[in-house]
């Protein structure tokens, strides 16, 4: 069952029955919002980038974005860039998978973030959702819909973070302004 | 095709005449309501049960029965009859089970005349329940449908009666288990116990074939299987895997179109697992000791701790926080390096030859081959993590860049334990051993060797090549046979390069063989002239694109008068050295690798049988 979540909401990734998670991915997806106006129907490319910060102990270890497509141990994966967003509905357009078995044993939290390379605002994206799915059944965990609307670039959507011998997910849903991760650094922080 | 129908659902009926069969496993009393429009009743001759079996349309059976026919004839109902429902119970005070929970669950299905299943149910999930609504027949704009209902009554016939708008539930209940015990009584024995037959379960998926061997009726007081009788109940959830129950490791796991292509394709994977859980492994070592240095600083720097023994603790604290992280990871690198060399030890053993070692039992049963393979190994690479768990080097043929085995010291710890001559010397068998193997890898006639050696002293190692025959012409000896042999292959890729150019493959001049050429240098510069090292240089940069490479042994020291003209030349050039040194990196994380060239057996003659083989094909070839 999905969880919409809202700002703030901490959900546990332990699966009910015990097991626990072993393979999540980070979806992004967006369409261009049409522009207003004389031409209407003319719409302007929107290129958002999902990135993913490893962290261990607050420090910033690696950084997973269309840079970097892996991370140096191979735990965390970026399946590759897209510039235009997707056409149709639904549909992840950027994943980033997290193998968490893997992922190594001083990293305690990874961070998701959404920005806007091509610097519109998020008024101009429409459909613009970040989710996780549990890898190994598809099922969806948890979705986060970035309303639109906005003035902002860029939002730190969510970490997941480990708590006990499992991990947790913690929606942030923070709006921010910057081009890449780099920019975001400082609005991360408050949320380790 | 039958429709399985779950609680609630509904499917349409394509016939009046029906008939619907009710197998139970225990005797139960079969009856039918018949309701209007508004789902009222008309009045008690509207219900057939045991005590008046026939109504127009449908007819039920006079006694209580592990299995019943229902005969319903749609068309014949009353017009005024919207719904027919189809009721179950328990015949009371007979002595049988007084709920459903204690016996199989009912199964009823609707079939044509013909006995083709049109839809069935099976009744799960009852317990208390003594009478049950199975199914509702029912008239939608005209036409006829069945709903599965399985509404359950704890107070038993009555109830149901009740519910279904009968007056005086309770008298006609009685009547008509009164009835049915006639008919008990009546009646020789009991039905035996339903046998599975092959009609119940010749639409099932093949989990009903698990079924078939349990008992079809539980005894009564006996443990109560509440699960679907139809379906497998969910897996048990084994106990946790211990932590060494990874899959084991298969040779080939990955893709391909061909057996080599996969191994290929898992060996790479090896390598880039073997990088990437290294990588973790250190980078969790590495923050361990930035956080203990960090954390011992600040014990330093606090004034509170020079006084007493809180300074101390807090660098105890420290130290274990460091020495807790280093196990954990040091835990998650051995399980990996575990499965990693679990499947080295599976693969290893699977490889062909151009993928093998020389003391593969492949190379033994070697029989030259009819088609270049798709890469070749040029050795061993490791880690210091664990030394012996080898990831082998495959490179892709045709190679990309020439090779270069080099002679010089460098700065690896073994080549500095030997002295030069025999450095130099390990480095030409070295390169022997390589050429050897792209030699012995290629089809008979697809590939030629080459040697330069102008002071001859490279003699000793490559008389296993010149014995068997495996050259293409003898070494080229002194300057005047270093400047022909590259003149040659000069003039040879000039030539192809302006077929290809031009477009034109055909237009070469018909003697010219199609093969890849190598070319072994031995003691550059040695014996080289200004010309002799600009077509050096051209081959280097030129030829493999056409098929013609370098496999340089030589020292960059030797060189060193050139200055910084021959810098691309060694750059250009893939660095293999005749000692294990850490030279190489992966492409992914950029860890020093260790290198170790191909090594032969001890008393090894696989060289020789190998090299005699590849003569004798091309003898053959050539014919």
């Amino acid at each position: 069952m999905t969880v919409n979540m809202t700002k703030g909401q901490a959900i546990s990734l332990e699966k009910q029955g015990g097991g626990t998670l072993t393979s999540v991915r980070m979806g992004l997806g967006w369409q261009a919002a049409p522009r207003r106006g004389l031409f209407g129907s003319r719409t302007r490319e929107v290129d958002l980038d999902a990135s993913a910060v490893l962290f261990a102990d607050k420090q910033p270890v690696d950084v997973v974005f269309f840079r970097h497509l892996v991370s140096d141990d191979g735990s965390v994966r970026h399946t590759g860039d897209n510039l235009v967003g997707g056409a149709g509905q639904g549909g992840d357009d950027e994943s980033i998978l997290v193998d968490l078995q893997r992922v190594p044993v001083h990293i305690d939290q990874i961070v998701f973030t959404v920005n806007s390379f091509t610097g519109q605002t998020f008024q101009e994206v429409q459909n613009a959702f970040c989710r996780i799915v549990d890898e190994t059944n598809g099922q969806e965990l948890a979705r986060y819909t970035l309303d639109g609307g906005g003035q902002y670039t860029a939002q730190i959507m969510a970490k997941v973070h480990r708590a006990g011998t499992g991990w947790q997910m913690t929606a942030l849903g923070n709006p921010a302004n910057g081009r890449t991760f780099q920019d975001l650094m400082p609005s991360i922080l408050p949320h380790l | 095709m039958t429709a399985e129908l779950v609680r609630g659902q509904n499917h349409p009926l394509p016939d009046t005449r029906l008939e619907i069969r009710v197998s139970a496993g225990h005797p139960v009393v079969a009856g039918a309501t018949l309701c209007d429009e508004q789902g009222r009743m008309g009045g008690a001759e509207w219900i057939a049960h045991p005590g008046s079996p026939s109504l127009p349309g449908v007819e039920v059976s006079q006694q209580a029965a592990a299995d019943h026919r229902l005969a319903v004839d749609l068309g014949a109902l009353p017009p005024a009859v919207h719904r027919v429902s189809v009721l179950l119970a328990l015949p009371a005070g007979v002595g049988g089970p007084a709920r459903f929970g204690a016996v199989a669950a009912p199964f009823v299905a609707v079939t044509g005349l013909d006995g083709t299943e049109i839809a069935s149910y099976t009744i799960t999930g009852l317990d208390r329940e003594s009478a049950v609504v199975a199914l509702e027949l029912y008239r939608r704009q005209g036409a006829w449908k069945v709903r599965a209902m399985g509404q359950g009554y704890e107070g038993g016939l009555a109830a149901m009666l009740g519910d279904q708008g009968v007056e005086r539930p309770a008298e006609l209940a009685a009547s008509i288990l009164d009835a049915v015990a006639r008919g008990l009584a009546r009646s020789v024995s009991a039905p035996p116990p339903r046998v599975p037959d092959a009609e119940r379960v010749r639409h099932t998926a093949p989990v009903a074939a698990d079924h078939q061997d349990a008992p079809a009726v539980p005894a009564a007081d006996g443990p109560i299987d509440y699960a679907h009788p139809r379906r497998q109940p969910p897996p048990e959830p084994g106990p946790a895997l211990p932590p060494t129950g990874y899959p084991t490791p298969v040779a080939g796991d990955a893709g391909g179109w061909s057996m080599d292509e996969r191994l290929y394709n898992q060996v790479w994977g090896m390598f880039e697992d073997l990088a990437r859980t290294t990588a973790a492994y250190r980078s969790a070592c590495d923050f361990a000791e930035s956080r203990l240095d960090q954390e011992l600083d600040r014990a330093l720097s606090d004034p509170r701790s020079r006084i007493g023994g809180a300074g101390d603790a807090a660098r105890e604290a420290a130290r274990a926080k460091h020495d807790e992280l280093v196990a954990r990871a040091q835990e998650a690198l051995d399980r990996d390096l575990a499965q990693l060399a679990a499947e080295s030890e599976v693969v290893e053993p699977a490889l062909p030859a151009a993928f093998a070692r020389w003391d593969n039992p492949v190379w033994q049963a070697y029989r030259v081959p009819m088609e270049v393979p798709m890469a070749v190994r040029l050795g061993d690479l490791h880690l210091p993590e664990r030394t012996d768990l080898r990831i082998p080097m495959l490179v892709r043929l045709p190679l990309e860049r020439g090779l270069w085995v080099d002679s010089g010291r460098g700065r690896s710890e073994a080549a500095g334990l030997l002295d030069q001559a025999e450095l130099r010397r390990l480095a030409m068998d070295t390169a022997v051993a390589h050429a050897a193997r792209l030699l012995a890898v290629h089809p008979p006639g697809e590939f030629a060797v080459h040697v330069v050696d102008p002071a001859g002293s490279g003699a000793g190692s490559l008389a296993p090549l010149v014995e068997a025959g495996g050259l293409a012409g003898p070494p080229a000896a002194g300057a005047a046979g270093v400047s022909a042999v590259l003149a040659q292959l000069t003039e040879r890729v000039d030539l192809i390069q302006m077929a290809m150019r031009a477009g034109a493959p055909d237009a070469l001049p018909p003697g010219m063989d199609t093969a890849e050429q190598l070319l072994i240098v031995h003691d550059f510069p040695h014996g080289f002239d200004d010309r002799a090292v600009t077509q050096l240089r051209y081959l280097a940069d030129e030829g493999p694109a056409v098929g013609v490479h370098l496999l340089m042994v030589a020292d960059r020291e030797d060189a060193s008068a050139y200055g910084p003209v021959l810098d691309p030349l060694w750059r250009s050039l893939l660095r293999l050295t005749p000692v294990a040194d850490d030279h190489l990196a992966d492409p992914w994380v950029g860890h020093a690798w260790t290198y170790e060239p191909p090594m032969f057996p001890p008393g090894s003659g696989v060289l020789r049988q190998v090299l005699s083989q590849v003569a004798e094909a091309r003898r053959q070839w050539d014919r």
